[in-house]
């Protein structure tokens, strides 16, 4: 807990110095990807222009997947070399990943109902996106379900664990089972098979969601450093003025 | 070995005097069924159609039910940091305690289970399939639940949290649980079905303990 | 030129699900943006109040 108090600078210094290129390119990506989603992109001969809906879709749905593998990863490491800000980083991007997993179900129900004509379907990706979000809630409701919050921490990196193994399900269950959704066009062996008049919109918008998403990353990160510090200094503070020796309150920090 | 049967052995034993893991277990598993058949009894055709889901549902649910119970009168008298630096392998630990459970949880499920298909105009070809899928599928509930148990000791509102984080293994479960009896059912090869089931729980044999024994480790630092 | 707009609006029919699925986006974007920001601002207020009173805890 010291530890971490002693050198958040390196960070903080570090988070600093990245925000406003998040920001940046959040900005300017997301504009680019926008104007060409909406405008420049063609309609699609079959679904029409309810196409669109994909730029929104399937950059959400990258992003639903790579947030958990990165607070797979970070859980790993607060595991193994019980590095407390892999804990922090890994509890932060935890809500960020279960909002963009529910951004790719809705527009998701939204482009089914125009393609498939239902808005929801029990398919094995379907299930296993709608797996991942209870997932993203099971490790929020778990880490604050204990009193202690290192072991709140604790059990959430190793259900992060766990969990992992919905990941290639979600990325293979449309080549293993024949399913309503449609196979992967982007990233799958042999390169994309999209044109590029989509898959441009489609990257721009990729890039804003992951610019914006280290940006909302690195905030919380520095509010929970924040909040520990404070936390940090009440206890100081309570101890004292209950009139601790002086030779100990060095060791309150 | 003979460590690990005590250890399953008294977990029986403890089971058998307080009767009330089964009874809630089988109370809700036929309870639940009741309440679909009183629901769902104005159409038998639609019922029948129902059977195999409503059995693989209400048996997850059951399953769920007990599952806080499996560590938590370790952790509370203290035992768990006995088990923790025993001789024995903790995943063994593990498994022996899963077994339990199994008894005391799973078998009972599946002795009911022709009962609730009676209730709920299952088809009798399904009858074979679905203690079948059962017997497969219930240790791998109790395998998997195990790691959901592990995790929440300790916890608030345990109970309600072990459901949320163990749902992610048990859909498949529940998924091929219930493909397998539709497809004997409609006359078609249960053989794939089944053989995921196997796997699952063959995986879940191999795997869950460890992850259960690392949660139970982190539980108790 | 409103003609135009308007059918930009409709897209074919299937306005009525574009529009929400990019609104839908849109909020639980911004809300995540203002759920995060909103907590850092808290702490380091509350963490420079402290720091403040107590004269301690600078980095």
């Amino acid at each position: 807990m010291v530890n971490i108090l002693a050198n958040p600078a390196r960070f903080l210094r570090l988070a600093g110095a990245v925000l406003p290129w998040c920001w940046a390119v959040a900005a300017v990506s997301g504009g680019i990807g926008l104007w060409l989603a909406l405008f420049v992109s063609p309609a699609d001969y079959q679904q029409g222009d309810s196409v669109r809906i994909m730029y929104i879709h399937v950059p959400a749905a990258w992003m639903a997947l790579g947030a958990y593998m990165l607070v797979a990863a970070f859980s790993a490491v607060a595991l193994v070399w019980k590095h407390p800000l892999a804990h922090i980083v890994a509890a932060s991007a935890v809500p960020l990943g279960a909002g963009f997993t529910a951004i790719c179900l809705v527009t998701g129900m939204l482009w089914g109902k125009t393609s498939w004509g239902t808005w929801w379907v029990w398919d094995a990706r379907l299930t296993s996106v709608l797996v991942l979000f209870f997932l993203y809630l099971g490790l929020i409701a778990l880490r604050s379900a204990f009193d202690d919050s290192e072991r709140g921490n604790r059990a959430a990196a190793l259900l992060a664990l766990v969990g992992f193994v919905n990941i290639p399900i979600i990325k293979f269950s449309v080549d293993w089972w024949a399913t309503l959704h449609q196979p992967a066009s982007v990233l799958r062996v042999g390169g994309p098979a999209i044109h590029p008049s989509m898959l441009w919109p489609l990257l721009a918008m990729a890039a804003a969601f992951m610019a914006y998403f280290a940006a909302l990353l690195l905030l919380s990160v520095r509010a929970e450093i924040a909040g520990r510090k404070l936390q940090a200094l009440l206890i100081a503070a309570g101890r004292d003025e209950q009139g601790t020796p002086a030779e100990l309150r060095g060791q309150a920090r | 070995m003979a460590a690990l049967l005590a250890i399953a052995v008294s977990d029986l034993r403890l089971a058998w005097r307080r009767g009330a893991d089964t009874l809630m277990v089988v109370a809700f598993f036929v309870l639940a069924a009741l309440l679909f058949g009183f629901g769902l009894g104005g159409d038998p055709a639609l019922l029948a159609r129902a059977a195999p889901g409503l059995i693989w549902v209400t048996a997850l649910l059951a399953a769920m039910l007990a599952l806080e119970r499996m560590f938590a009168a370790d952790f509370e008298d203290g035992s768990l940091d006995g088990l923790l630096l025993a001789d024995v392998p903790l995943e063994l630990i593990v498994l022996a305690k899963c077994a339990a459970h199994w008894i005391v949880t799973g078998v009972p499920l599946i002795v009911a289970a022709p009962v609730l298909g009676v209730m709920l105009n299952l088809p009798a070809q399904g009858y074979g399939v679905v203690l079948g899928a059962l017997a497969l599928g219930t240790p791998a509930l109790t395998l998997a639940g195990s790691i959901g148990a592990a995790l929440t000791l300790g916890a608030r509102r345990g109970g309600v949290l072990i459901s949320l984080l163990v749902l992610p293994l048990y859909i498949p479960i529940l998924i091929f649980g219930v493909a397998a009896v539709d497809a004997v059912i409609a006359g078609t090869d249960a053989g794939a079905s089944l053989m995921a089931l196997a796997g699952f729980f063959l995986a879940a044999l191999a795997l869950a303990p460890f992850a259960a024994a690392a949660a139970l480790r982190q539980a108790s630092r | 030129m409103t003609a135009a707009i308007g059918e930009f609006f409709r897209m074919g029919g299937y306005g009525i699900y574009v529009w929400p699925a990019f609104a839908f986006a849109a909020l639980v974007l911004a809300g995540m943006g203002w759920r995060v920001t909103a907590r850092l601002q808290a702490s380091e207020s509350a963490l420079g109040r402290m720091q403040g009173r107590t004269g301690k805890g600078h980095s």
